[in-house]
């Protein structure tokens, strides 16, 4: 399996050279986007191949330190995320062979490289090729970032690319030392080696630490999810969808590699409790914001930022429950954790590749530019409804289901015995629920500003449908995000051997291919017996009305409370008496926003005897990244100026610095060298 | 004795409904509302107290139940009702920080309360170790009205609640002297005729019941968003 | 899945949609008669119904299926969620699907579909109603589910049939929890069923800015499904308010037609009383200022939560 992996891997990178030769040849655009969606299919099947079959060896490679030579391997939980890379990958492969054809050089030769630091961080069997592909897809994803800012060169772009470097350094100045602190003085770094090697007391608490700001500041995480409402929406459609719905997993799959599976076991219950309150804080924030934003890729990315917050709390919540010997419920936590990190990539990918349409039939990504395409594009408009409710967490969906098996795992969490942990997961308890509602006013609103009401722009009348692959890509992920929904029960038991790693407990989720559990006496949920009872009732309404008026709807201008009609100058209605964006916000913002998010609302009245119109003012600010950012400019412009009189050295000066250093290090082996 | 016994789920459910009516009093805005879950807070706690009686069998229990019944239940809103009735104060009450967040504050104390009380009192009977983190939830949530609320009428009632809390905490415990508890009414009785007077003075010379307006008068800003009326 | 338990339950579906409009008559008629006038019969909902299902519908220009979709798909999904929550039986087919949390998607799914259909025309008055709807719901779901916390720990589950058995011979006793359970779910109902503090039901576009606001441009035998899907999610919360707070006398599984009967009985006494309440406390209460409900629906979700915390208290003295 090992050497499959590295075989895929290696079709990537003559890809990546191809892309870098698109300039000379335009028509290896297609060839970069066609093998990506072939090698991302073979990653599925990979990924598919070792959950039923099991891994193998790991697969030591010719390249590397000799001591730590970098190996691939693959067990259960890779092979979860891999299948799920490589599901969005072939969907984004799709997009971009309609989309894409005509890229620049520098995006195509990033985008392979960017699929191959994601799956190398998966298939790493040891820390060392985990950073190497972690930081790949860093810069990689980085690349593509500055491609498209070279591409449009708008400042916001420009911002956005370095703000996404700094935390991208950020986070490897923080996984590089997690990584070294757990290999400890002995140097194995193997997975093996790590988990036969475990971490206890104040260096657990570190390195977790520096997992959650590494890790947690790519998967956008509160409090570093600055950047990802910045980052994500600037890059091309298919690019966000991979960042969203894969590149955030991989950062979730290194907390879970590192925290629940290598450092997991043996750990108290307070072990889980970080990532517990951090998912919480996440989801809320993440939910809020796309609540809040007028911008459909920006929406997209904060409601990524409440996914994945979800998704780390069913790991933390698993780790609270292995740390008190209830097994049973942690793995429900971890099927929960995995189940919706695949539920949210199939459907955030959906979303992103639908806003792409939108953008490129409408011409705005700006809600209050759009509005009524579900008449110009509707094959479009009921992929995204899909994709929309499943992120709304709408039974059958996929997105219930996962949050479903959350909530019945927070529901069972009492049963650890200790007071604070039961009132903690009280309050999560109720902040998931009050997430999952605010999604889901997010989702309608994206929806429904985007597709249903009238016209806002007339730009907006002349958006066509997909074209056929990019539609292929479509309508695939809203079969596959569907077909998850409905069979949780299969897919978890197919997934069993990563659940058992996140939560080691061997025994599986209640699970049957028709319905999912929590523990054989509390409550199971059917989502083809829902879905079957809602089609049986919608069945024999359709039926019985029928029955009793045969008349077709009859066709009317619309009555919108006796406004009287418009002007003949506005032949879509006035845009006055629809909701825009930020009016549809507004309920929200002023019960939520002006508390959480620093909203606020001022009306500006014309002076007397102005006939302007009065003007309202409204928005609000994430109070978080100024809060960071600020302290951190004035921590690196006094750096900068502490580090002006090194310029002023001379070499010698230089080479003391070297050697002392050095001296210093030797020093630090002598004193707590191996025993 | 624990829960599915009557003895027990009563006593729990009638200091429960006093600490939920402190709930209730931090929720109101409007006087009367306010005044009228004084009262209700005061029967409970009587029907509390006598329960209490009945079933550690302390005859003087009842007498407490009686005192709380007349004082609390009746007399001291119907005065209060008086007060407000005679000064037209029909407006609704200030709060310095808004009703949610004091409310978020209150969950917050009595699970403070309850860590605090559960700890301290190992080894005690359910009833007493439960009764004690109820009362002392009340007093928590007392003082909090009493400093959340600008008006003076919010605070007597605060302080009144508090008191409830007082007493809750002596039924439950058991043996405290009658004394103590005679005391500790006293003790409020005289500080609400205090207020009382307080409120009266306020309205005279300030025609109005706001604390803020006293900023004013000792060379502070008044605070912020407010002006003199 | 007996025979017995598949015909108990359509029977309960059935019931349940039958009596769904007669309820709201009888709110009505209560109502009226409370403020002094004689009111229109209670079956009056049912006779508005009936005529609008046969009448032609006139949809907006700008309307698109979703006008014409989503109320099936609403009054299905409610229809779904009725057919779970346990009336005058306990046993039914469907009661291991029966879970609370479900119960609670399916009615967000019906919410969904209803938010979608009001901003479909693109109306000032739909969109407003949709987001407010929205909004409130979510405060509304956070103290449902805290409420659910309370009777998982207490029942050791969150299926409304096991719920129901372990609560009807009297298993957890009275608590003070059940109480502040009991409260928040009384103002989510309220909430949820746009009743009266928080949404006015008996009047159209002036002062209700929210559930018919969504409705205006709806007619003929699509305004039938969602007045039909008004109704029975009332009649649901107060049967969900039934079986959780009120448990006896339903009907155990697999009991005969005497059970039935006296369940049947049972059933309708509670909706009956239920109703009463709540007419009278709609005539006794005035609507609250919109952005007041957040913090009505605030103090229902700390209220749960300090039902939930008692419940740990407990549990750690036990």
């Amino acid at each position: 399996m090992s050497a499959v992996l590295a075989t895929l891997l290696l079709m990537l990178l003559p890809l990546a050279l191809a892309g870098g030769g698109a300039a000379r040849w335009p028509a290896l655009a297609r060839l970069v986007h066609g093998g990506c969606f072939l090698v991302s299919l073979g990653f599925a099947a990979l990924g598919v191949a070792v959950l039923v079959f099991g891994g193998g060896d790991p697969l030591l490679l010719p390249v590397g330190p000799p001591w730590a030579p970098l190996s691939l391997a693959l067990d259960g939980l890779s092979a979860w995320f891999l299948l799920l890379l490589g599901l969005v990958g072939a969907a984004t492969g799709l997009f971009a062979w309609t989309h894409e054809a005509e890229a620049p050089p520098r995006r195509l030769l990033c985008y392979p490289l960017f699929l191959f630091g994601m799956a190398l961080c998966l298939g790493a069997a040891d820390g060392f090729t985990l950073i190497l592909g972690f930081e790949a897809m860093s810069l990689a994803s980085w690349g593509l970032l500055v491609a498209r800012a070279m591409e449009t060169r708008g400042e916001g772009e420009r911002l956005a690319a370095r703000l996404y470097l700094g935390f991208a350094l950020f986070g490897a100045a923080c996984l590089i030392p997690a990584i070294g602190l757990m290999g400890g003085l002995a140097g194995d770094l193997s997975f093996a080696g790590l988990r036969a090697a475990p971490m206890q007391g104040g260096m657990a608490a570190l390195v977790m630490a520096l997992v959650l700001l590494g890790a947690g500041s790519k998967a956008g995480l509160v409090p570093l999810h600055g950047w990802l409402p910045i980052a994500h929406p600037v890059a091309p459609a298919g690019v966000s969808a991979l960042m969203s719905g894969a590149m955030t997993k991989v950062a979730l799959y290194v907390v879970a590699r590192l925290v629940l599976d290598l450092g997991g076991p043996a750990q108290p219950p307070a072990w889980g409790a970080p990532l517990l309150v951090i998912g919480a804080a996440s989801a809320l924030f993440g939910a809020l914001r796309a609540t809040q934003e007028v911008d459909g890729k920006v929406l997209l990315a904060c409601s990524t930022i409440e996914h994945v917050g979800l998704v780390a709390m069913g790991l933390g919540l698993s780790a609270v429950l292995r740390g008190a010997d209830l097994g049973p419920l942690a793995s429900v936590a971890a099927g929960a954790a995995l189940l919706h990190a695949l539920g949210h990539a199939l459907f955030k990918t959906l979303l992103f590749l639908s806003a792409g349409e939108v953008e490129h039939g409408a011409g705005s990504r700006r809600l209050d530019a759009l509005g009524g395409l579900i008449h110009a594009m509707p094959l479009v408009a009921l992929c995204a409804l899909f994709g929309a409710a499943a992120a709304a967490a709408l039974p059958p969906l996929v997105g219930f289901a996962g949050e479903w098996l959350l909530l019945q795992a927070l529901l069972s969490a009492w049963r650890v015995g200790a007071l604070w942990v039961q009132v903690m997961v009280a309050a999560v308890t109720a902040v998931v629920a009050l997430s999952t509602a605010l999604g889901a006013m997010a989702m309608l609103r994206f929806w429904g500003l985007c597709f249903l009401g009238r016209a806002r722009t007339p730009r907006t009348l002349g958006a066509q449908d997909a074209a056929p692959p990019a539609r292929a890509a479509l309508v695939a992920l809203v079969v596959l995000a569907t077909g998850a929904g409905l069979l949780p029960g299969s897919l978890l038991a197919l997934g069993a051997p990563a659940v058992a790693q996140v939560s080691g407990h061997a025994g599986l989720v209640v699970a049957g291919p028709w319905s999912v559990g929590a523990a054989t006496a509390a409550s199971a949920y059917w989502p083809l017996g829902v879905l079957l009872l809602v089609a049986i009732v919608a069945a024999a309404l359709v039926a019985g009305l029928r029955r009793l008026s045969l008349q077709p709807a009859a066709r009317g201008p619309v009555w919108d409370g006796g406004f009287i009609a418009p002007p003949a100058h506005l032949p879509f209605g006035d845009p006055a008496t629809q909701a825009s964006a930020a009016g549809f916000a507004q309920p929200l913002r002023r019960m939520l926003g002006t508390r959480l998010l620093m909203a606020r609302e001022a009306v500006h009245f014309a002076a007397p005897g102005d006939p302007a119109p009065a003007r309202l003012e409204a928005g609000f600010r994430d109070p978080v990244l100024p809060a960071f950012l600020r302290p951190l400019l004035i921590a690196r412009d006094r750096l900068a100026q502490a580090a002006e009189w090194l310029r002023d050295l001379s070499i010698r000066q230089f080479l003391g610095i070297a050697f002392g250093t050095l001296l210093l290090l030797l020093a630090l082996l002598a004193l707590a060298g191996p025993p | 004795m624990g829960f599915g016994q009557l003895p027990f789920d009563m006593a729990h459910l009638l200091a429960g409904g006093v600490l939920l009516l402190s709930f209730v009093l931090l929720y109101q805005r409007r006087v009367t509302a306010l005044i009228g879950a004084l009262a209700a807070q005061g029967a409970v706690l009587a029907m509390a107290v006598a329960w209490q009686g009945w079933v550690l069998d302390v005859p003087a229990l009842y007498v407490t139940a009686l005192a709380a019944l007349l004082a609390k239940a009746v007399a001291i809103p119907l005065g209060l009702r008086l007060l407000v009735r005679r000064f037209g104060l029909r407006r609704a009450v200030e709060t310095a920080i808004g009703i949610g967040p004091g409310m978020i504050m209150g969950v917050g104390l009595v699970a403070l309360a309850i860590l605090v009380v559960l700890p301290a009192t190992q080894g005690a009977g359910a009833l007493v170790r439960e009764g004690l983190a109820f009362a002392m939830s009340v007093m928590l949530l007392g003082m909090l009205m009493m400093i959340t609320r600008r008006h003076a009428i919010g605070q007597v009632v605060g302080l009144l609640s508090l008191e409830n809390g007082l007493v809750l905490a002596a039924a439950g415990a058991r043996g405290l002297p009658l004394v103590v508890e005679l005391a500790t009414a006293a003790l409020v009785v005289a500080l609400a005729a205090v207020a009382g007077f307080f409120t009266l003075r306020l309205r005279d010379d300030f025609a109005g019941l706001d604390l803020g307006l006293l900023h004013h008068h000792r060379g502070e800003s008044a605070p912020p968003g407010e002006g003199p009326p | 899945m007996t025979p017995g338990a598949i015909f108990t339950q359509l029977v309960h579906l059935a019931l349940m949609l039958a009596l769904a409009p007669l309820l709201v008559g009888l709110v009505r008629w209560l109502k009226a008669r409370l403020m002094g006038r004689r009111g229109p019969s209670p079956l009056q909902p049912w006779r508005d119904l009936a005529k609008l299902a046969r009448k032609q519908p006139l949809l907006a220009e700008s309307a698109s299926v979703m006008s014409v979709a989503t109320p099936y798909l609403a009054l299905a999904a409610t229809s779904a969620a009725a057919a779970l929550v346990p009336g005058f039986a306990r046993g039914m087919a469907l009661a291991p699907m029966a879970d609370l949390i479900l119960v609670a998607g399916l009615l967000a799914l019906s919410r969904f579909a209803l938010a979608l259909a009001a901003m479909d025309v693109g109306t000032a008055f739909g969109d407003l109603g949709a987001a407010r709807e929205m909004s409130f719901a979510a405060f509304a779901e956070p103290a449902f589910i805290l409420s659910v916390l309370c009777f998982a720990i207490l029942a050791g589950s969150t299926n409304l049939d096991a719920i129901g058995a372990a609560f009807a011979d009297g298993g957890p006793g009275l608590r003070i929890s059940l109480l502040l359970a009991l409260l928040a779910l009384l103002a989510v109902a309220l909430a949820e069923n746009g009743r009266m503090p928080v949404d006015n039901p008996a009047t159209h576009l002036e002062l209700t800015m929210v559930h018919e606001a969504m409705l205006l441009e709806t007619s003929g035998r699509y305004l039938a499904l969602w007045e039909m899907q008004a109704a029975l999610r009332l009649m649901l919360w107060l049967s969900l308010l039934a079986a959780l707070f009120l448990p006896f006398g339903t009907a155990p599984a697999f009991s005969g037609l005497g059970g039935w009967l006296l369940g049947l009985l049972a059933w309708v006494v509670k909706l009956g009383a239920l109703a009463v309440a709540l007419a009278v406390f709609e005539s006794a209460i005035a609507k609250m200022r919109v952005f007041r409900v957040p913090e009505f629906l605030g103090a229902a979700l700390l209220l749960a939560l300090l039902g939930a915390v008692f419940l740990f208290l407990s549990t750690g003295l036990a």
